[in-house]
Formats: C-alpha cells, structure tokens, sequence
C-alpha cells in the first residue's frame, strides 16, 4: 500500500455504466506521482488487469466539472471516467 | 437542487413553475421513451447516472439559458427505469416573447444532452440489453444478460474535451 506523501497524489476514482462493467467495480482509490493530470489517473488505470478495457480518451471529469486530459488534480480530487453521454 | 427525478415528470407542474403575468412564451420540451433504435423494438430504458454531477451541470445549464436570454428556466430528468411512452426529460422555457423562449428551451436540451453525465441502457424485445452510444463510435456494446462484460465502444475522438459555450 502507497503512503501518500508531498510527493504523491491520492485521488478518487469513479467509473459508470459501460466503464464500470468492463473495469469490474464502480470506484477505487489511486495514488500517483506529483504533480499528476487527468492523462496520469488514466494511464495508471488502464495499467490495472482490467483498465486496458477502457478507451485511451475517454470523457472525464474532475470535482463534477468536465476535465480535459491535461487537467491537474490534486490530492482528494475526485475523478470521473465517463462513457459517451446518453441523457434526455 | 433537485434537477433528478425518481417521480413521472409532470410537465404542467412545470409550466406553473417559469408562468407569471410578464412572460407571453412559454417554450416547452419532453423527451420521451420511443419504442425503437436502429431497427430493433425497445421495451424498456434503464438510467444510470453520476447524480452530483449531473446535478451541478443541469445548474450550470440553466444558469446559462438564463443569463444569454430574458427566460426563466425549468428542467427535470428522470432516472431509473422507464418504459416505452414515458417521460425521460422535460423543459419549460418562459419569457416575454417566444423567440427567446425556444431558444433557451432548445439550448438546454442540446446541452443536456452533450454534457450532463446520465446513460442509458436499452432491453429489446429480443432480450439483450444495451448501453446507448451516441457517437456511434465502435461496434454497439451489446450482450446478453447473463454474458460477461463487453469492452466498451471508443469514444468520439473529436472534439469531445471543449466543453466551452
């Protein structure tokens, strides 16, 4: 288990519908290097067993706002990996 | 907030919330089940969403419409199960003249749709269950029920970050 220090970030990973299925759970825990991006939370994830299921450019969202992949995050962020929208 | 409903979508209650004497137009949407996509009977839709978000951005939507037209906007989206017929989003629009009262309608709809976080998952009449991708990028994630997973189809690659108004 990482310990998050000065020198990592701990972030909150969400994944929904199709994402979550393909992946196998719906949220877990990940810690990376500081300083890290919205691209870094993906690489880590699609470095998981079940994360090379998920596309390479997802949508994605940080605090429940649209991210772009070259969006910082920082420690307890919560970070959304959205499938394509199909609301209305 | 409140933008989520559980409940049927009640447009008239709607209409009351945005009606007052100084607004002439009322603009209204509804989006409802139909009982088909791409060839194939639809029974029912499954809405799955990722609620404090959609919440937050069905807020920034509205605030949006509000702040480009003289309107006064409502906007409810059901989650759950829904069947053929039933009502999935309903938008009342009011303003002094019609012109600005379709346009925020119109607007938020559009917007809805390309940013709040809400998906949908279609059971045909054949008995497989599907999300719903509307890029249409990559072969459908269809499968059976009781069949494991499928990786799920490729995002559009176009455009998808600019999320500006």
């Amino acid at each position: 288990m990482t310990v998050s220090t000065a020198s990592t970030v701990t972030v909150r990973v969400l994944l929904f519908a199709s994402y979550a299925e393909a992946v196998g759970q719906a949220s877990l825990t990940l810690t990376l290097p500081a300083p890290a991006t919205v691209s870094a939370v993906l690489r880590q994830l699609r470095s998981l067993p079940a994360g090379a299921r998920l596309p390479e450019r997802p949508l994605c969202a940080v605090n429940l706002a649209h991210a772009r992949l070259d969006t910082p995050v920082s420690a307890g962020d919560e970070i959304a990996i959205l499938p394509p929208l199909a609301g209305g | 907030m409140g933008f989520l409903s559980e409940q049927p979508l009640d447009l008239a209650k709607l209409v009351a919330q945005v009606a007052s004497p100084e607004r002439g137009g009322i603009a209204c949407f509804l989006g409802v089940v139909r009982d088909h996509h791409e060839g194939r009977a639809v029974l029912r839709l499954e809405y799955s969403v990722y609620a404090a978000m959609a919440e937050a951005e069905c807020a920034r939507v509205v605030a949006e419409a509000e702040a480009k037209w003289e309107v006064r906007v409502v906007l409810e989206h059901r989650t759950g199960t829904l069947e053929v017929g039933d009502a999935a989003v309903a938008i009342a629009a009011a303003a002094a003249h019609r012109d600005a009262a379709f346009a925020a309608c119109r607007y938020v709809i559009e917007q809805v749709k390309r940013r709040v976080p809400i998906w949908k998952r279609e059971a045909f009449a054949d008995g497989t269950v599907a999300w719903v991708d509307p890029t249409g990028a990559g072969k459908p994630a269809e499968r059976r029920p009781d069949a494991a997973p499928e990786v799920p189809a490729a995002p559009d690659p176009a455009g998808h970050t600019d999320w500006g108004v």
